[in-house]
C-alpha cells in the first residue's frame, strides 16, 4: 500500500441551476489572455446535449482515454512510436472550429457611428482575426436546448437507448435536461500525461494536480487529443498546452477554487482523498462493468489505524488527515456511496465526482401517475401530492431522465450504479417531505429509507450535508504549509519579500 | 578578403557560433520560448499536405547530407554500382520535390488563411521562405548539375569538414554553380535563424518518449532537499 493524497471536487448535480457563474469566475481568473479565449478550463453542458468541444464523447474520432484489451492497457490515441510519428500532423487534434471561433463586438461603432434613423449596432468581429464574423457556436451554444434535433440528438450518450426511450426524449413536452459542469478530473491514469512526448504534464504527489510543464512544452499537442474529457487547450498564440489547475495557488492559500467558491447553486464540494496509488494500474485493467467498483476500491478508509500508519511513512502531514477525515467528498463517495466519476470507462480513472440528478425524474412521473388517475398533461411543477414520491420510488425505470442515460455518463452504461443512488436520494426526500407534512417520520417513509439501505441517522447527515451545509462544510481544505512549498524554489523569507512582484528571470546584476 | 572568402568562410562560424550559443543560452534560460508553435488548432487541412511533405521530405534528405558527411566512403561505394547511384538520386530528387511542395503548401497557406496569418510574425514568414529557398535550390542543383551523391564526397564533404576543423577553405566551392552556392549559403543562413525562430523546435525531438514510463509523479517539496 502506498498512500497518497488527492484534492478531489464534488459536484451535486442535483443542485445544479445552469448559471454559467463557475465558468465566469475562471474565465476571469485564467484564461481572459490572447490565445486562450476560446478555451474554457470550466464549461457548463446541458444534457442531452453535443457539450463543447462538440461531440467531445465521441472518442471514435477524438481517440482519448485507454483502451483494454487482451489484458493490455494502451492509448486510444497512439503507441509511443506512432507519437513520434505523428509529431508532423496530428491526425486527433480538434479544430479551433470544434470549439468555436471566439468573438467580441465592436463596442466602439455604438460611438461612432453617424446620427442616422437606426440605432447603431455592435457587430460580432473574431477575436482571432479582428475580422467581422457571424458567430456560429459558443461553448454554451446548445444551452437549454434540449429535445433539439441539432444538438441534444448528437448525444453519444443517448446510442444505447431503446428507440422508444428516445424518441420520449424529444418529445417537446417532455423535454428534460440536466446540466453538467466540468473541468480536468485530475485523474489517477491520466492519458494527457502518458501521450506527451516530452514528458512535460505531470502529476503532484502532494494533492494529485495534474499541471503541464510549460517550459517543457514544445507544441507537440498529444495530450489535447489524449484527454478523453478534452480538458487540455493549445494556446495558439504561446504555442503551449494549458489545462485547469484546479487553482492550486488557492489551494495552497486555504482557498478553494474559484469555480467552486463562486457556485451559486453551491453544488460543489471540496475534500482530500486518500488513496493507493500502488494499484492504480490493476484497478484500471477491468472489464467495463468493474470499473466503478474498482476506482472507488483505491480509495481509503481515512480512520483506519492502518492506512493512518501507511500515509504518515509517505510524508503525509497529519493535519491532510484531518482533513481526509472531515472530508465531504468521503462522505458522498465512498460512505453514502451517492457519487460516480464522469465516465469511468474512459479509464483515466477521474477523480473528480457526480453526484447524479434527481429533479427531473419526479416531473415526469408525476405526469405518469396523474395520467394514471385520468388528469394527465403537462408537467406540473407545484408539487407536493403526498403519494407521489413513492410511486416515483417504485417505479425508476419510468424516470423521466432515463436511468440508461445517466448511467451512460456515469457508470460505464451499469444501471445497477445508478439506481441505489437514485433511490437513497429520494428516500431522503420522502422521509424530509413526510416530517415536514406529517411533522414526524411516517411508517411508509421508514421503510422506503430502509429499503434505499439508509438509517435514520444518514438520512439525516446527507440532508444537512446536501442542503444546508456552511462555507467549512463543503470545503475542507487541508493545511498546505506554502512556506514549504516555497522552499522549492528559495529561501521562504526572500520568497516573502518578493511576492506579488513577478520577477520571472532572477534579479541579478546585469541581467 | 573576396566575397567567396566571407560568404563561405567567415560567415558560416558567425552562423555556427550564433547557433550553438543562442540556442543553448535559450534552452536554459528562455525554455518557454521554444516551441514548435503549431498552427494546427487554426488550419488542419491544407497543414496535414503542407507540413507531412515538408518535414518528411526534409528530413530524411538532411540525414542524406549528414550520412554524406559523415560516410563520403561509403557513399561513394554505394554508388558504384550505377543502377544503384540512380535509385539514390531519383529518391533524393523525389524527396527534394516533396518537400519544395510542402514548403510551399504551407507558405502559401501562411500568407491566405486569415487565422493563421494572425497568429505570424516575420519570423514565420522568413523561415518558411529561407527553407523554401533551400528546397528549391537543392531541387534545381540535382536536376542541373546531376549525380550530386557523386560529387558530394568530393567537394561538399571537404568543405564542410574544412569549417568544422576550423581550417576553412572556401576555394573549394570557387568554380560551382550559382544556384549550388546560393544552396550553401543559405544553408548558412538557415543556421544564423535557427536560433531566433521557432526552427530550434528541431533540437527537441522527443526521442526520449520511447522509453519513459507512461506516468510522471512529481513530489513538489523533496525537489528541495
Ligand atoms: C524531426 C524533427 C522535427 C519535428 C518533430 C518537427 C515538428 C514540427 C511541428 C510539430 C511543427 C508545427 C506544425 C504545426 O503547425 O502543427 C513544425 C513546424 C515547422 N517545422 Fe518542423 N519538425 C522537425 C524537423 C524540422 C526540420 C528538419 C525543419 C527544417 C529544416 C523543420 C521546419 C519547420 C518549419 C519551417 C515549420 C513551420 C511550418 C509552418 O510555417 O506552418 N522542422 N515542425
Ligand atoms: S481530465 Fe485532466 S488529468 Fe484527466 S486526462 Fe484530461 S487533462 Fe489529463
Ligand atoms: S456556478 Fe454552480 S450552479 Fe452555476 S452552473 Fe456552475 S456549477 Fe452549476
Amino acid at each position: 500500500m502506498k498512500v497518497r493524497a488527492h484534492m478531489s471536487m464534488l459536484f451535486h448535480l442535483d443542485k445544479c441551476i445552469g448559471c454559467h457563474t463557475c465558468s465566469i469566475a475562471c474565465k476571469n481568473l485564467w484564461t481572459d489572455r490572447k490565445g486562450a479565449e476560446y478555451m474554457w478550463w470550466n464549461n457548463v453542458e446541458t444534457r442531452p446535449g453535443a457539450g463543447y468541444p462538440t461531440g467531445w464523447e465521441d472518442q471514435e474520432r477524438f481517440r482519448g482515454g485507454w483502451e483494454y484489451k487482451d489484458g493490455h492497457l494502451d492509448l486510444r490515441l497512439h503507441s509511443r512510436t506512432q507519437g513520434l510519428f505523428r509529431l508532423f500532423f496530428n491526425p486527433a487534434l480538434p479544430s479551433l472550429d470544434d470549439y468555436y471561433e471566439p468573438f467580441t463586438f465592436r463596442y466602439s461603432d455604438l460611438f461612432t457611428a453617424p446620427e442616422g434613423e437606426d440605432q447603431p449596432t455592435a457587430i460580432p468581429v473574431s477575436m482571432i482575426t479582428g475580422e467581422p464574423m457571424t458567430p456560429e457556436a459558443g461553448p454554451n451554444w446548445d444551452d437549454d436546448l434540449s429535445g433539439s434535433p441539432l444538438y441534444a440528438k448528437n448525444d453519444p450518450n443517448l446510442k444505447a437507448l431503446d428507440p422508444e426511450v428516445r424518441a420520449q426524449l424529444e418529445e417537446i413536452e417532455g423535454v428534460v435536461f440536466q446540466y453538467l459542469p466540468r473541468i480536468c478530473n485530475h485523474c489517477l491514469n491520466p492519458a494527457c500525461v502518458a501521450a506527451c512526448p516530452s514528458g512535460a504534464i505531470y502529476k503532484r504527489a502532494e494533492d494529485g494536480v495534474v499541471l503541464v510543464n510549460e517550459n517543457k512544452c514544445k507544441a507537440w499537442r498529444m495530450c489535447v487529443a489524449a484527454c478523453p474529457y478534452k480538458k487540455v487547450y493549445y494556446n495558439w498564440a504561446t504555442g503551449k498546452s494549458e489545462k485547469c489547475i484546479l487553482c492550486f495557488p488557492r489551494l495552497e492559500t486555504g482557498q478553494a477554487p474559484a469555480c467552486a467558491h463562486s457556485c451559486v447553486g453551491r453544488i460543489r464540494y471540496m475534500g482530500v482523498l486518500l488513496y493507493d496509488a500502488d494499484r492504480i494500474p490493476e484497478a484500471a485493467m477491468v472489464p467495463d462493468e468493474e470499473l466503478v467498483e474498482s476506482q472507488l476500491s483505491l480509495i481509503l478508509d481515512p480512520f483506519d489505524p492502518e492506512v493512518i500508519a501507511a500515509a504518515k511513512a509517505e510524508g503525509i502531514d497529519e493535519g491532510w488527515i484531518q482533513a481526509a477525515q472531515k472530508s465531504p467528498i468521503y462522505k458522498f463517495v465512498k460512505v453514502w456511496r451517492l457519487a460516480l466519476p464522469l465516465h469511468p470507462e474512459y479509464r483515466t480513472l477521474a477523480m473528480m465526482f457526480y453526484v447524479p440528478p434527481l429533479s427531473p425524474v419526479v416531473s415526469t412521473v408525476e405526469k405518469a401517475f396523474r395520467a394514471s388517475q385520468g388528469n394527465g398533461g403537462l408537467v406540473r411543477l407545484d408539487l407536493p401530492e403526498t403519494d407521489l414520491d413513492f410511486e416515483v420510488y417504485a417505479a425508476l425505470e419510468k424516470a423521466r431522465m432515463p436511468v440508461k442515460y445517466l448511467a451512460n455518463l456515469f457508470a460505464a452504461g451499469n444501471e445497477a450504479h445508478i439506481v441505489p443512488v437514485l433511490k437513497k436520494m429520494l428516500a431522503v426526500r420522502i422521509l424530509k417531505r413526510q416530517e415536514s407534512l406529517e411533522g414526524r417520520p411516517t411508517e411508509k417513509a421508514l421503510k422506503v429509507l430502509a429499503d434505499a439501505g439508509l438509517t435514520l441517522e444518514e438520512a439525516e447527515a446527507i440532508y444537512r450535508l446536501t442542503t444546508l451545509p456552511t462555507l467549512e462544510e463543503r470545503f475542507v481544505l487541508p493545511p498546505y504549509h506554502r512556506e514549504m512549498a516555497a522552499e522549492v524554489w528559495k529561501d521562504p523569507l526572500a520568497h516573502k519579500g518578493e511576492a506579488g512582484l513577478g520577477y520571472i528571470q532572477p534579479p541579478l546584476r546585469g541581467e | 578578403m573576396n566575397w567567396n572568402a566571407l560568404l563561405f568562410a567567415v560567415f558560416p562560424y558567425i552562423a555556427l557560433t550564433l547557433a550553438v550559443a543562442v540556442t543553448a543560452y535559450r534552452m536554459v534560460y528562455r525554455p518557454f520560448s521554444v516551441s514548435a508553435q503549431s498552427s494546427q488548432l487554426l488550419e488542419q487541412k491544407r497543414l496535414f499536405f503542407g507540413s507531412t511533405a515538408m518535414h518528411w521530405g526534409l528530413v530524411i534528405v538532411l540525414l542524406g547530407h549528414l550520412l554524406a558527411l559523415l560516410l563520403p566512403k561509403g557513399l561513394l561505394l554505394w554508388n558504384a554500382v550505377p543502377l544503384r547511384l540512380y535509385l539514390l538520386e531519383i529518391t533524393g530528387l523525389g524527396l527534394g520535390l516533396w518537400a519544395l511542395f510542402g514548403t510551399y503548401v504551407l507558405l502559401a497557406r501562411r500568407i491566405s488563411v486569415a487565422r493563421v496569418r494572425a497568429a505570424s510574425t516575420p519570423m514565420d514568414y522568413l523561415v518558411l521562405v529561407v527553407v523554401f529557398v533551400s528546397a528549391l535550390t537543392g531541387v534545381l542543383t540535382a536536376v542541373l548539375y546531376r549525380y550530386g551523391s557523386f560529387w558530394f564526397p568530393a567537394v561538399m564533404t571537404p568543405y564542410l569538414w574544412s569549417v568544422l576543423t576550423l581550417n576553412p577553405r572556401p576555394e573549394l566551392l570557387q568554380d560551382l554553380p550559382f544556384w549550388t552556392k546560393l544552396h550553401v549559403f543559405n544553408f548558412w543562413l538557415f543556421l544564423a535563424l535557427f536560433p531566433f525562430s521557432r526552427l530550434v523546435h528541431i533540437v527537441t525531438v522527443p526521442l526520449g518518449y520511447v522509453v519513459r514510463p507512461w506516468q510522471i509523479v512529481v513530489w513538489v517539496r523533496k525537489l528541495a532537499r
